[in-house]
């Protein structure tokens, strides 16, 4: 479904991520794991086609097409779906609102219909339960006087109702107490089937006891310097980044 | 914003004016120039009583003492008044008993507007005195109305079958001397709209004028007057939009309203007119005066625009609370893109007791524009526990250009309580990468976070022109981001 070739790319002529190689197929849940700066959320940025950022070189192919040739709403009109690290504010424009824009706009992009607002309701009511969301939740302005754990939360009921092919979740588990956590990887969990992919981008390992990956791959200064099963989760967990910033990840992974 | 955005921005601002065109339709216009000769002229073309003629004439020996003023927060090349046409009416000038009778081209410009009478007759039950350039030449539902004893009518016909009315509240609110526009509108105003609603009469539909400039060169003076008697009430809907056009266009429009005891208006304006092309070249010279006085006690004036039009906008919709527990109410939303200026506010005069007031100000600044909001609250010795809340929020759109807040408050009294909000945001590139990484294109990611700045107000449209207004603000703000 992706696969990114040696991707250079930056912002403000600072280089962050120096040869990203990553392959990801339909139906994997990746975790990408770090330490703060090694370049986590500038790959979930790059890969959504924030302007910001600069790719300097390198492919990313996604479903056979170009991805970096696409704008950012093209991208997710293709199916990739970017859960905020911080979800952001927008005053007086309704949850219900947002989202049956982007579900339409998606919709007419694909040639399909848009849907009435029966059938609209009736779906997003359906996905709520997903997030555990009130419903008074649906009038609110998007994200205005959110809890983090709302937002948080509000991110995964705009993905449960947007069906992402390929879903980034950028430090998702940041800001969560517990409840929320579990309410959040259940909700993630539901939504895998064998034809999307989901890629996890957390600093703790924490996350990956609710939502298991197949694949965990280290970052650490803008390069993937290893990558395993769900297992290496634990081990940096249990070693800390520090090994991985010492180079000694080789180390920590054989022990 | 990078570069590429900001260039697809400059692409979309550059779209043109959606309503430009110019309509061909005999029209039968005064020659060029003022003086007292050509009021009587004008006054004679309309068979006017001896009353409107003094009263025109009066105005316009004041209107020669005055200067025009300059203290907005505008620029303009100086208007020569001599240069401008003062009547321009249509030449087919029909008494109308159904849309049939209208000239088609005229119903044909309504339908590329949108805004077809016929399908607001039927659709939308609104009753529409239609402004074509200076001359209504279209009024509906008036049957009806007449049923209640509700008048609405244009201001000539007013004059003619009505002058007793007329004789007492014209000027009553806004007087011939109030300043420099209202007295050149009181010289040589053409038409207007009358409405007139009787005690203990709620009007059943909204009243609705849709204004129009149309003969080039020529100034455009509308004056509006609604009076709603005790225990009554109404909502009065005003709505424009013009051609493109080369010269710089003046209107100089003035609105009275008075509310009697336990009476309320609403009166709700959408205004589009031509705002110039992306130079800054044409457009509106928009100086109005409107102003309503709650005369009696309970009573209730609400003032709410959506200012997208015009290159230059001078309008400050005022209430004057004389009545004890009277309220007024001011929601606001201007817009500006390109080289447009605007300087609108409100004034909110206390003078009876336990008067309320509410000022809700939106204004939007995009491309090269300069917006600015100038509001005065002003509590009178006598205005026993008055109350204010004056919320005045900025959007800026880009960084060149300007929005600006100049508030004023005179209190006389200590017991009055006042609440002031200020804020100045800019629409935050966060908020569109979001939306964007929603599906959801640029220009509707604006389209989006502007309406729902604008929330507020627009709650307080009738449902229909809030369609409408978003559409227009959409519309005004393609590619305004940068």
């Amino acid at each position: 479904m992706l696969e990114i070739k040696n991707l250079h790319a930056g912002i403000e002529g600072n280089e962050i991520l120096k040869g990203i190689n990553l392959k990801v197929n339909a139906g994997e849940m990746h975790a990408i794991m770090g330490p703060n700066g090694s370049g986590k959320s500038t790959l979930a940025q790059v890969l959504a086609g924030r302007e910001e950022y600069e790719v300097i070189s390198g492919e990313v192919i996604y479903n056979g097409r170009n991805l970096l040739e696409l704008n950012t709403e093209d991208r997710a009109r293709e199916g990739i779906f970017l859960a905020f690290q911080y979800p952001v504010e927008i005053p007086g424009v309704s949850n219900t609102n947002l989202l049956k824009t982007a579900l339409n706009e998606i919709r007419k992009y694909r040639g399909e219909e848009e849907l009435d607002t029966i059938d609209f309701l009736s779906l997003i009511k359906e996905k709520m339960k997903l997030v555990e969301l009130d419903q008074k939740f649906l009038s609110r302005s998007v994200n205005e006087g959110f809890s983090g754990g709302e937002k948080k939360r509000n991110e995964i009921f705009q993905m449960a109702v947007m069906q992402p092919k390929l879903a980034i979740l950028d430090e998702t588990d940041s800001g969560l107490d517990i409840d929320a956590l579990k309410i959040v990887a259940n909700g993630v969990n539901k939504l895998r089937t064998k034809d999307n992919a989901t890629i996890l981008v957390t600093h703790y390992q924490r996350l990956l006891n609710y939502i298991v990956p197949d694949f965990v791959h280290v970052l650490y200064n803008g390069k993937i310097v290893k990558s395993g099963g769900k297992e290496l989760a634990l081990k940096l967990e249990e070693k800390g980044y520090d090994w991985v910033k010492n180079g000694k990840l080789e180390e920590v992974v054989n022990q | 914003m990078s570069s590429t955005e900001v260039s697809r921005i400059e692409e979309l601002a550059n779209k043109e004016y959606k309503y430009g065109f110019v309509t061909d339709i005999e029209t039968d216009t005064l020659p060029k120039g003022l003086n007292e000769d050509i009021i009587r002229q004008l006054s004679a073309k309309k068979n006017e009583p001896e009353f409107m003629l003094d009263w025109r004439l009066k105005a316009y020996r004041h209107w020669l003492t005055m200067k025009e003023p300059h203290w907005a927060n505008v620029k303009y090349s100086p208007v020569n008044y001599q240069d401008l046409s003062y009547y321009s009416a249509p030449k087919k000038k029909p008494t109308l008993k159904s849309l049939d009778e209208v000239d088609p081209e005229l119903l044909d410009v309504y339908k590329k507007l949108g805004i077809s009478l016929d399908e607001q007759k039927r659709l939308t039950g609104v009753a529409v005195d239609a402004v074509f350039d200076s001359v209504s030449v279209a009024t509906t539902f008036k049957d009806k109305l007449n049923e209640l004893g509700i008048i609405f009518c244009s201001f000539s016909e007013a004059v003619k079958n009505h002058p007793e009315l007329v004789k007492k509240y014209l000027g009553s609110v806004v007087p011939y001397t109030d300043n420099f526009y209202a007295s050149l509108n009181s010289a040589v105003f053409s038409d207007g709209s009358f409405a007139y609603i009787p005690k203990g009469v709620r009007c059943p539909m909204e009243l609705s004028t849709y204004f129009r400039i149309n003969a080039a060169n020529t100034g455009q003076f509308e004056r509006t007057l609604i009076v709603a008697e005790e225990d009554s009430y109404v909502s009065y809907l005003e709505g424009c939009t013009a051609p493109i056009r080369d010269e710089n266009q003046l209107h100089a429009a003035v609105v009275e309203l008075i509310a009697l005891d336990n009476a309320q208006i609403k009166y709700s304006t959408v205004q589009n007119w031509y705002p110039g092309d992306k130079e800054g070249k044409g457009g509106i010279y928009n100086f109005v005066t409107k102003r309503g006085i709650c005369k009696g006690e309970n009573s209730k004036i609400s003032w709410t625009q959506v200012e997208t039009g015009s290159a230059i906008t001078w309008k400050y919709p005022s209430c004057i609370l004389q009545g004890d527990n009277s309220v007024g109410e001011f929601y606001s939303v201007a817009l500006t893109n390109n080289w447009q200026q605007a300087d609108t506010g409100t004034k909110m005069i206390h003078l009876g007791k336990n008067t309320r007031s509410t000022i809700i100000s939106k204004g939007i600044s995009a491309g090269k524009s300069q917006n600015s909001y100038r509001g005065l609250v002003k509590i009178a010795k006598k205005a026993e526990n008055a109350r204010n809340f004056s919320q005045c929020d900025s959007l800026l759109l880009g960084d060149k250009c300007g929005a600006h807040t100049f508030p004023y408050l005179e209190i006389n009294n200590s017991s009055a309580k006042m609440e002031h909000e200020a804020t100045t945001s800019k629409i935050g590139e966060d908020q569109i990468f979001y939306l964007n990484q929603r599906g959801i294109s640029t220009e509707d990611a604006i389209g989006l976070v502007v309406n729902g700045y604008c929330k507020e107000v627009f709650a307080e449209l009738p449902m229909e022109f809030a369609v409408e207004a978003q559409k227009l603000l959409s519309v005004s703000l393609e590619g305004s981001v940068g």
